[in-house]
C-alpha cells in the first residue's frame, strides 16, 4: 500500500509539527508513506472564492502529483472535501480522477475506515473538546450531524478514544461552525471573529483544556482569538494527540 | 452597502448580537427536538424532495390543472409575470370594488413585490395583521426573518413602538400586555376592512384550492370578514395532490418553530357567501431560476426558515444585513439568482458550513448553490479587482513549487522580525482581533527533506 501524504499548503509553512505528527501517526502504524515534494495547494481558497479557472489549474496539478498512489491522506477535512466533493467540476473524466476521488482520505477517517487500529500507543491525560470542522463533519461525514435524525456516531471520538487517559467534554453546540470559512475570515472578519469567540467559549465553559480537531485552519482561527484574549485554553491538531505529543 | 459592512454594524452591539443568536438558536433547538421525535423524518424529507422535483419539472402542467380546478370552484385566477403586474392586479381588484382598506396576513411574496408602498401611494390603507409584521410595519422596517419578522426586536423595542403608535402605557413592555394591546388594535382593523389579502403556503393542483398556515389565525379572521379575498401565490407553491399536503405540513411547522403543526392550517376552496376569491399566480423571476440547472432546486423552498435559524452567519448578522427581502441561505441564493450585481456579497455571507442543506426539509443543496453563485460573481467580474488579483498571484505561485517554497521561507524569515505596529497595521484584517500564528523556522517540507537525507 503506497500512501501519498498531502499536507495543506499553509500547514506546510506554518504548522510543521502537526504535519510531522501526521506522518508519524501513519508510520507508527507500520504504513509506508511518501510525501511528494512538488505539491503546493489543492486550490480550495480559489474555489471557495469563486475563481474556478484558477482552482481548476491547481486541481489538474494535484491529480498529476497524486494519481499514482493507492491512497492519499491529509490532516485536513476541508482540503480532502475539496478533492472529493469539488474537483469533479474540473476533473471529471480525466485519467485517474475516479481513483483519486475515492481514495483520498482525511487522516482520522483513514484510520477509522481503512487502517482500523486497535490501539494508538499514546497518552493524553487532559480534558479535550472536539471541534467538528464543518467540511469534515458535513461533507465527509466524520460524525452524525445535529440537523439530521440519524444514528449518532463520531469517527473522531472513536479514534481519540484509543488514546490513554483522554477525557471528553460535552459542548452546548456540538457542531456549530467556528467562523473561519477560508477567505470569509477576512472578507467578513466581524462575523468570523464573533463566531470564533462563541466557539472557544463553549469549549472553555465545558471545562476543556485543549480544543482539538481535524482542521488546522479552524484551530488557527480559534488560537488567534485565544492568544489575543489570553484565554486559558489551547488548540492542538488531532495528529499531535494521536502521535503522543503533549 | 454589502453584507460585510451591514453585518459589522450589527456585531458592533455585542450584547444584542448575542441575544439575537441565542433567541434564534432556541428556535433551532426546538426544531431539533421535534425532528428527533419523528423516526421517519429523513424519509419525509426525501419524499418531499421527490414531490417537489417532479412538480417543478412539470410546473406548466400542474399550474394549468390548478387554474382549471380553481375556476371550477368559482375562484378567479390571474397571472402576473412580475411584481409590477401583481401590484396592478391587486389595485384594480380593490378599486373596482371601491375597497379602501386592506388587511393582509403575512405574505413574503407581497414583500418581494413591494405591494404596501404601491397601494399606499394609490390611496389604499394597508394593515399587516400578523403581530410581528404589524410591529415592523409600524416601525417602517422590512421583516428581518420570513417566519419571525420582528425577531430583531426586543420586547422593550416593541413596548416603545406601541407606546408611540398604540398609546400603550409608558415603559410597559410586558409581552401579554402588549399582545392584548395589539389584539384590540387589530380587531378594529379586521372589522373595518374592505378586503383581505393572504399569501399561499400550498396550492393544490388536483383540487384547485389553496392552503394557508398561520399561528395567529389572522388570515382566517381577515378573509372571513371581508367580502374580497385576494391570495398571492408564487408559481412554485404548487403541489400535485391533496395527499401530498400531509408530507409538507408535517415538515413545515416542525422545521419552522418545532411545532407538530401550525395552529391554523386553513383550506380555501371557495369564496365566502356573497364574496369573491381571487388567486394571483406570480412569476417575478421564478421561471428564470427554473431554467437554471444549478439553482432550480431553490424553487423547492417551502419558506419554513429553518436554514435561516441554523445559519451561524444570519444569527450574528441579523436579517437586515442581507439587504434582500428574504435573508439567510435561501435568500442569498434567491437574491443572487434575481440580481447578482445588486446581491453580489450574499453568496459570500456564508462559511460553507452546510448546516442549511442538512436542516432543509426539502433537501435544497443550499450551500452548493452559494458556492456556484460565487463562480458567477467572478465570471461577471464582480468580485473586486484587488481580491481577484491576490488570488491570481497566489495561484501563479502555487503552480511553481520552488516559488512557493521561496515565498514561504521569506515569510518565515521576515515576519517574526517585524515590529508589532507594522505587523498589525490596518492592512492586516486578520490581526484586528486575532493574533497571527507563530511562524516556525522551517517548513514541513524542509524538515521532511532533512529527515530523508539522514536515512
Amino acid at each position: 500500500m503506497k500512501i501519498g501524504l498531502f499536507i495543506p499548503c499553509f500547514m506546510n509553512e506554518l504548522y510543521p509539527e502537526a504535519s510531522m505528527a501526521t506522518l508519524k501517526v501513519l508510520e507508527n502504524l507500520g504504513l509506508h508513506v511518501e510525501y511528494p515534494t512538488k505539491q503546493t495547494c489543492c486550490g480550495q481558497p480559489m474555489a471557495n472564492t469563486g475563481c474556478a479557472h484558477e482552482a481548476g489549474e491547481l486541481a489538474h496539478r494535484f491529480l498529476k502529483i497524486f494519481k499514482n498512489y493507492d491512497y492519499v491522506v491529509a490532516p485536513s477535512g476541508s482540503c480532502v472535501a475539496m478533492v472529493r466533493e469539488n474537483y469533479a467540476q474540473f476533473l471529471d473524466g480525466e485519467d485517474g480522477f475516479e481513483h483519486l476521488k475515492t481514495h483520498t482520505y482525511e487522516l482520522v477517517e483513514f484510520l477509522h475506515d481503512v487502517v482500523k487500529p486497535i490501539r494508538m500507543n499514546s497518552k493524553f491525560p487532559y480534558k479535550v473538546g472536539i471541534h467538528n470542522s464543518c467540511h469534515g463533519h458535513r461533507e465527509l461525514g466524520m460524525a452524525s450531524m445535529s440537523e439530521r435524525n440519524l444514528p449518532a456516531f463520531s469517527k473522531i471520538e472513536k479514534i481519540l478514544s484509543l488514546v490513554d487517559d483522554i477525557e471528553f467534554v460535552t459542548l452546548k453546540r456540538n457542531d456549530e461552525c467556528c467562523g473561519f470559512g477560508g477567505t470569509f475570515c477576512v472578507s467578513e472578519d466581524a462575523i468570523s471573529v464573533a463566531m470564533g469567540i462563541d466557539r472557544v467559549n463553549d469549549h472553555l465553559n465545558a471545562g476543556a483544556k485543549i480544543i482539538t480537531g481535524i482542521d488546522m485552519s479552524c484551530l488557527m482561527h480559534m488560537q488567534g482569538i485565544i492568544d489575543r484574549d489570553k484565554l486559558p485554553i489551547k488548540t492542538m491538531h488531532i495528529a499531535q494527540i494521536l502521535a503522543g505529543e503533549s | 452597502m454589502g453584507h460585510p459592512q451591514l453585518a459589522k454594524k450589527f456585531v458592533a452591539n455585542n450584547e444584542r448580537m448575542k441575544w439575537h443568536d441565542k433567541a434564534i438558536w432556541f428556535v433551532r433547538k426546538k426544531r431539533d427536538l421535534a425532528v428527533h421525535g419523528l423516526d421517519e423524518w429523513e424519509d419525509l424529507r426525501e419524499i418531499a424532495k421527490q414531490i417537489k422535483t417532479h412538480t417543478i419539472n412539470k410546473l406548466d402542467f400542474y399550474l394549468e390543472e390548478f387554474e382549471k380546478n380553481a375556476q371550477q370552484k368559482g375562484l378567479h385566477v390571474h397571472w402576473a409575470k412580475d411584481a409590477e403586474e401583481h401590484n396592478e392586479i391587486v389595485l384594480k381588484l380593490l378599486l373596482n370594488r371601491g375597497a379602501k382598506k386592506l388587511v393582509k396576513s403575512k405574505s413574503m411574496l407581497t414583500e418581494e413585490c413591494h405591494l404596501n408602498p404601491y397601494l399606499e401611494k394609490n390611496g389604499i390603507k394597508v394593515i399587516d395583521t400578523d403581530l410581528g409584521e404589524r410591529i415592523v410595519q409600524l416601525r417602517n422596517e422590512p421583516p428581518s426573518h420570513i417566519v419571525l419578522p420582528a425577531i430583531h426586536l426586543k420586547k422593550e423595542d416593541v413596548g416603545k413602538t406601541f407606546e408611540k403608535f398604540l398609546k400603550t402605557q409608558k415603559g410597559n413592555c410586558d409581552p401579554t400586555y402588549l399582545t392584548r394591546a395589539a389584539r384590540n388594535h387589530l380587531r378594529k382593523k379586521f372589522l373595518n376592512a374592505d378586503a383581505a389579502l393572504t399569501g399561499v403556503n400550498f396550492g393544490i393542483a388536483q383540487t384547485g384550492g389553496i392552503v394557508v398556515c398561520t399561528n395567529e389565525g389572522n388570515a382566517d379572521l381577515g378573509v372571513s370578514l371581508a367580502k374580497l379575498h385576494i391570495a398571492s401565490m408564487g408559481i412554485e407553491k404548487i403541489i400535485p395532490r391533496l395527499e401530498d399536503l400531509s408530507i409538507f405540513t408535517r415538515l413545515l411547522a416542525r422545521s419552522a418553530t418545532g411545532q407538530a403543526i401550525t395552529s391554523y392550517t386553513s383550506h380555501f376552496h371557495a369564496p365566502i357567501e356573497h364574496g369573491e376569491m381571487h388567486i394571483i399566480i406570480v412569476d417575478n423571476g421564478r421561471s428564470n431560476i427554473l431554467q437554471n440547472e444549478d439553482f432550480k432546486q431553490s424553487l423547492h423552498c417551502i419558506r419554513c426558515g429553518a436554514c435561516i435559524n441554523t445559519c451561524p452567519v444570519y444569527r450574528r448578522s441579523g436579517g437586515h444585513s442581507y439587504g434582500y427581502t428574504i435573508p439567510g441561505p435561501i435568500g442569498s441564493t434567491l437574491g443572487a439568482s434575481k440580481d447578482l450585481k445588486a446581491n453580489k456579497t450574499l453568496p459570500f455571507a456564508c462559511t460553507l458550513c452546510a448546516s442549511c442543506s442538512n436542516v432543509c426539509p426539502v433537501k435544497i443543496d443550499l450551500h452548493n448553490q452559494l458556492y456556484k453563485h460565487r463562480q458567477n460573481v467572478v465570471k461577471r467580474g464582480l468580485l473586486g479587482t484587488k481580491k481577484y488579483a491576490i488570488l491570481k498571484v497566489a495561484t501563479w505561485v502555487m503552480k511553481h513549487p520552488s516559488l512557493f517554497d521561496f515565498s514561504g521561507k521569506m515569510a518565515r524569515l521576515i515576519v517574526p522580525k517585524l515590529p508589532r505596529n507594522i505587523l498589525y497595521s490596518k492592512v492586516n484584517i486578520w490581526g484586528k482581533k486575532r493574533e497571527l500564528p507563530k511562524f516556525p523556522q522551517k517548513s514541513f517540507k524542509e524538515l521532511y527533506k532533512q529527515r530523508e537525507e539522514k536515512k
